[in-house]
């Protein structure tokens, strides 16, 4: 098969290239930032949304249009203590999630505007430092699983199907592309059908622009039995999604790093990619906050680092552009895990 | 995991769990049950939608070990593309089911695209074709692709569907081609299906189509060996419908020589292969004159005879003279020289006898055996025996359970002993023995498995309602988790008897460290044989308090004396242990170079080879057979039951060699070396500039006129000029052996621990041949050496193989660096446990040393000088250092 070229082959030089020296640094957390302004009702409607019908609090997605100078300035402050892959505000930006809110129609606005704003962030930290940023879009999981029942007491129903999965994630898609993004995220999936299906919008989009950008795709192991929410072992999940060819793949949220350490190691011996990690600053205490200090996540963090585990390390709920200083203390002059190539047998 | 370490690629299938199709798997059985076209019952229950019912079709395939499960509703009445994405959507909500990857099989495209955007896991597309030409199928490979799942190809072209093996070569080879240059497809994501038609169809045309698929297959794998071959067996014996025994004859030896070929998929009907050995020789001869199509009226023949063979396909056999006597007694016959062939019949009659299953249970069967039992404690039947009857024992409490459930009585049980191998710990031959040897005395067990952390024994302990917990282990650091559990136990306020037991365990170690944890009682258990007499007494209300206090006052005695004993044999510091160290001379002797120094893997090392390197001593052992072979043959107690196990052992092991169920990999490395004091060093390269690690060694501290020895002895110093060398090694012959001994039922003990304890002598038998190798080829230094099996397990040869955790170097945890050296997780699928056993336990590893004079040691016990210096050149703690020497420590 003809492959696609890539969007800008000199950018993915050097995003391989910065891969086989060192492990990369990807930002923190955007929502618990978020959280941390204690923002208002107000603040999210900003100007433009003052007479929408349903509250948008909480939709902090739509803050990349209200409140693009907060979003920046995360995006600014990540950068400045190393960060080298800098994440969309796009988790939600969904035309499924968006529902919940009545703004499905905003989802390719929302999109291209947080991919212009990290655009704009990594290119300005690029000139200043010399050192390459890159803007990554994310796309995050929808609300909706679909190969789950939401009713127990019928199994065989589905709320989502694979159809709408791929018309919302190629809007999306469309959005983080045009705004400038690098490289696309696939994340926090807890369902392997779902990220199939942006798997499927994704490349459906690249062949429409007969060029292509690099994947990363991560799951998310949602508690001890050491499964995706959908039941997959971390294997599982990653034969499911190798068809991608992704640039990268991992875990990333619901856990912390020492958790998260196990399926990391499952991933890290069966992928023919480079492999991720950005965990939660621990697990969340009793009022849903997550305690770790930016040493003690650092301290576990070092260890993946020792034991060769990952190649992209970053952080999930709850990290801070404390927590990714520290990080990038730890890893400073680690070697990043080998990379393998399977050969044909 | 060995799958991407060994660098080859394998075909990387996923329901909820992984499928790694590798080779040691053989072949693949994927369920065909729930496929409307092959399936009336299927058919039905989709038309009526009874889906649960249906559901639980797709569940017993994989209970009957489908590894994959084909779905297939095409039919004329049906919405298929509805029908299979409803099921698709239900079977993905059992977990049971969903964990093997799904084949959507359908004649249809947008029945395919519809399952396919139902599954989250890595399926299989089956099948598309260039039926329609080069462009469709580009199409709709591109969109498998992209979906991501793996695709069968059947044998169709635009010429017609392909029913000769040079048509379907060419098709399919055309179809590779496409495939791989053009949509993008990796090779072992292709599986062909050349076609499986009807044979013995009284048309003379179909007569060899089998033969075509064969040549076919053979031709396939050998240009495209990363591909898969795959094909729908059922339908090459569809003349015979009606007639089952005939129809898994036919398909049993189809497989045998398809898959000899090179078919290593295919849709059967799992659970229900006949086994090529145990087909009735006269209808294999019949079956297989149709399937290899050798001679004219091979069909006529066979539709001759298949009427004889309706029956259960097996001959009948004389009945012996035992068969005449009445029931009872011939339950008893039956459990006494473990003959399961009648067993069921003779239950169900006396069941009809006696009033209830309960009964049978308590009357003629636990009659049979104590009578088991007597013998076993008089010495006059041995464990292989006992295990054997355990195996008859358990078929027939199996025919009775319905019974004993609609009769709703529970039957009276002795006890319940909860066994568990110890976190950390994999080895469980000893303790599955145990069990068996418990439960038909007549006990309760309830096995947890291996690797059990405490917590969960203590949960299952209150859960299940035990009177006696049992633990096991091998390795040296199991001592320090029994220890564990044992204060956990005591923490937990629990009373309960704890057994010890396993090849690390002693009275010494349950006397000193467990006993004194735990006030409850604590026994240490030496055999399988003396478990039962220990188990009985502790269940014993009447008997326990009494025989708890008299061990409890025998582990006093043992402390005490141990605590004057040990102040007679005082150790030599061990700076004078070092003075009095082995010192070659080395001018008589000169290291040599290895012919091939650096790193060999051996992926396949054909087991077959493997055989003649046994050691049978210690296998017999395994069995409680004390004596050494060849001579325990000839024991006049112990030599009818030893005879039988050999034989039964040898048999198995030519089936384990048939079937491919092992596979033997080994690793290991000749590197340039040094000593360094205690430690031997191991250089990168020849220029020895740089350490690649430092494995710490143990000296002796006994006083003794002999020289104190360490391992390091046998290595030439750094910086003496003389350049030497030493080697690691790992090997095992475990891959595989958990699905092999799943083939076994649950109630076949005897054939499953036989299994098991071979496997283990196979990999002590590949130490054996590779060492050989090494000091013949690869190191070089006895090229002329030639020695017999008896020659080299008396190791008459120059060289040493020390492993550790064993007497030279008993501290288990130096095999991490071992591992992280050699890479041995990665390239041949070792891991190492927490407590650093390997996993699969039928595995070896350690050193190699080839001076002259090198030779095997016991380190002995070790003074807390020599700890501490060992705990600091380890880099560890001294806790960690003394918890790794237990057994070694003079303090």
């Amino acid at each position: 098969m003809t492959r696609l070229q890539w969007h800008d082959p000199e950018g993915v030089e050097a995003l391989f290239g910065a891969a086989a020296e060192r492990i990369l640094l990807l930002d923190g957390a955007m929502g618990t930032m978020i959280q941390n302004e204690k923002l208002d009702e107000a603040a999210f409607r900003g100007d433009r949304f003052v007479d929408h019908a349903d509250d948008l609090k909480g939709n902090n997605d739509l803050l990349t249009l209200t409140r693009p100078d907060l979003i920046a300035r995360i995006h600014h402050d990540f950068l400045a203590v190393g960060c080298e892959l800098i994440e969309t505000n796009t988790f939600n930006a969904n035309r499924v999630s968006q529902a919940d809110y009545a703004l499905e129609e905003l989802s390719e606005e929302i999109n291209h505007e947080a991919a212009r704003l990290a655009r704009e962030a990594c290119d300005a930290s690029t000139g200043e430092t010399g050192r390459r940023r890159f803007v990554v879009g994310v796309i995050g999981p929808t609300n909706r699983t679909a190969s789950i029942s939401p009713d127990v007491t019928n199994p065989g129903y589905r709320n989502i199907d694979f159809d709408t999965l791929v018309e919302a994630y190629t809007e999306a898609a469309r959005g983080l592309l045009d705004g400038g993004s690098d490289l696309i995220l696939i994340e926090t999936i807890f369902d392997t059908l779902n990220a199939k299906a942006a798997v499927y919008a994704v490349h459906e989009e690249f062949e429409r622009r007969g060029e292509r950008w690099p994947l990363m795709i991560s799951g998310t192991i949602t508690d001890a039995s050491g499964r995706t929410l959908s039941g997959q072992t971390p294997e599982a999940f990653y034969y499911s999604i190798e068809h991608a060819e992704p640039f990268s793949t991992g875990f990333n949220c619901a856990l912390g790093a020492d958790q998260l350490k196990p399926h990391i190691k499952a991933l890290s011996r069966v992928a023919d990619c480079l492999v991720s990690a950005h965990p939660n600053a621990g697990l969340p205490n009793e009022f849903g906050e997550y305690d770790q200090t930016p040493e003690e996540m650092a301290a576990v963090i070092e260890g993946f680092a020792r034991d060769r585990l990952v190649n992209i390390i970053g952080g999930c709920c709850g990290t801070t552009p404390e927590h990714l200083a520290a990080i990038g203390q730890a890893i400073e002059g680690r070697s990043p895990r080998p990379l393998r190539q399977r050969k044909a047998a | 995991m060995s799958e991407s370490g060994s660098g080859k690629r394998f075909t990387r299938l996923s329901g909820l769990e992984p499928l790694v199709i590798t080779p040691e798997l053989n072949f693949v059985n994927i369920g065909e049950r729930t496929n409307v076209t092959g399936s009336a019952k299927f058919k039905r229950l989709i038309a009526e939608e009874k889906y649960e019912e249906a559901v639980e079709v797709a569940l017993h395939q994989v209970e009957n070990g489908a590894q994959i499960i084909d779905v297939n509703m095409d039919e004329g009445l049906l919405d298929s593309e509805q029908a299979m994405v409803d099921f698709l959507n239900l079977i993905a909500a059992e977990p049971d089911i969903a964990r093997v990857p799904v084949m959507i099989d359908s004649s249809k495209w947008s029945v395919i695209e519809a399952g396919l955007r139902c599954l989250q896991g890595k399926g299989v597309v089956n099948s598309i074709s260039l039926k329609e030409g080069e462009e469709a199928f580009l199409e709709e490979a591109g969109k498998i692709r992209r979906y991501g799942a793996a695709v069968v190809v059947m044998a169709f072209d635009e010429g017609g569907q392909a029913d000769n093996a040079e048509h379907m070569v060419e098709c399919l080879s055309r179809a590779h081609k496409l495939l791989t240059e053009d949509a993008g497809f990796p090779p072992e994501d292709i599986i062909f299906d050349p076609n499986i038609f009807p044979v013995a169809t009284g048309i003379e045309e179909h007569d060899n189509y089998s033969v075509e698929f064969i040549e076919a297959t053979r031709e396939l794998k050998k240009r495209f060996p990363g591909c898969h071959v795959s094909g729908g067996v059922s339908n090459m014996s569809f003349s015979f419908r009606g007639n089952n025994p005939v129809r898994e004859a036919m398909h049993s030896v189809f497989l045998y020589h398809a898959t000899k070929a090179g078919m290593d998929m295919g849709i059967v009907n799992a659970g229900q292969l006949a086994v090529y050995d145990d087909i009735d020789p006269e209808l294999r001869d019949l079956v297989e004159d149709v399937v290899l199509n050798r001679r004219a009226d091979a069909t006529e023949r066979l539709l001759e005879a298949a009427d004889r063979f309706k029956g259960d396909g097996k001959r009948e056999e004389k009945d012996e003279a035992w068969r005449d006597k009445p029931v009872a007694e011939r339950l008893k016959y039956s459990l006494v020289k473990g003959i399961d062939k009648h067993v069921i019949e003779d239950t169900e009659e006396a069941r009809q006898q006696l009033d209830t299953a309960l009964e049978v249970i308590e009357g003629p069967l636990m009659d049979g055996m104590n009578y088991v039992g007597d013998l076993f404690g008089e010495g006059k039947m041995f464990l292989p025996q006992v295990v054997k009857s355990a195996r008859v024992m358990k078929k027939a409490v199996a025919y009775l359970v319905p019974y004993l459930e609609a009769e709703q009585t529970t039957k009276e049980k002795k006890g319940k002993v909860l066994l568990a191998t110890v976190k950390g710990d994999v080895h469980d031959i000893g303790k599955n023995i145990v069990g068996v040897v418990l439960a038909c005395n007549g006990f309760d067990v309830h096995d947890l498995g291996v690797m059990v952390p405490a917590e969960r024994i203590l949960e299952e302990a209150r859960r299940e309602e035990v009177d006696i917990i049992g633990l096991s282990g091998l390795i040296t650091p199991s001592l320090d988790e029994m220890v564990n559990v044992a204060e956990a136990m005591n923490e937990a306020k629990f009373e309960l008897p704890l057994l010890i037991g396993g090849a690390t365990t002693s009275r010494a170690h349950t006397a000193l460290k467990i006993d004194p944890a735990y006030p409850g009682p604590v026994c240490w258990v030496k055999d399988a044989s003396r478990s039962v007499d220990v188990v009985r007494k502790l269940a014993s209300k009447q008997h326990r308090d009494g025989y708890a206090a008299d061990i409890r006052a025998d582990y006093e005695e043992y402390r005490e004396r141990s605590a004057k004993g040990r102040r007679r044999k005082p150790l030599v510091p061990i700076e004078a242990a070092r003075e009095n160290a082995f010192r070659p001379d080395w001018s008589e002797h000169r290291p040599e170079k290895p012919d091939q120094p650096g790193l060999h893997v051996y992926e396949d090392w054909p087991v077959a080879e493997l055989v003649d390197y046994i050691d049978w001593t210690p296998f017999f052992q395994t069995w409680e057979l004390k004596g050494r072979y060849p001579d325990i043959l000839d024991d006049e107690e112990a030599g009818e039951a030893a005879r039988n196990l050999f034989r039964d052992g040898r048999e198995m092991l030519e089936r384990i060699v048939e079937n491919r169920w092992l596979t033997a990999r080994a690793v290991c490395a000749l590197w340039p070396a040094a000593r360094d004091g205690d430690d031997v060093l191991f250089y990168t390269d020849e220029t020895r500039s740089e350490v690649a690690e430092r494995m710490v060694m143990l000296r002796q501290q006994a006083e003794k006129p002999s020289e104190n020895l360490c391992l390091s002895d046998f290595v030439a110093d750094a910086g003496s000029g003389i350049e030497d060398w030493a080697g690691l090694f790992a090997v095992t012959t475990g891959i595989g052996l958990e699905d092999a001994l799943a083939q076994f039922p649950e109630t076949d003990d005897y054939s499953r621990i036989l299994l098991q304890s071979l496997a283990d002598r196979l990999a002590e038998a590949l130490a054996e041949a590779l060492h050989e190798k090494v000091r013949r080829e690869l190191w070089g230094y006895a090229a002329n050496e030639s020695l017999d099996n008896r020659g080299l397990i008396r190791e008459k040869y120059r060289g040493i193989r020390p492993a550790p955790g064993y007497p030279a170097c008993p501290d288990h945890s130096e095999k991490a660096k071992l591992f992280e050296l050699l890479e041995v997780t990665d390239r041949i699928g070792i891991e190492l446990t927490d407590s650093f056993a390997m996993r699969p336990m039928a595995a070896v590893s350690g050193y190699y040393f080839g001076h002259p004079e090198s030779k095997y040691f016991v380190v002995g016990k070790l003074g807390k000088d020599q700890v501490e210096d060992y705990a600091g050149r380890k880099g560890i703690a001294l806790a960690e250092a003394e918890k790794f020497l237990r057994p070694n420590l003079d303090y």
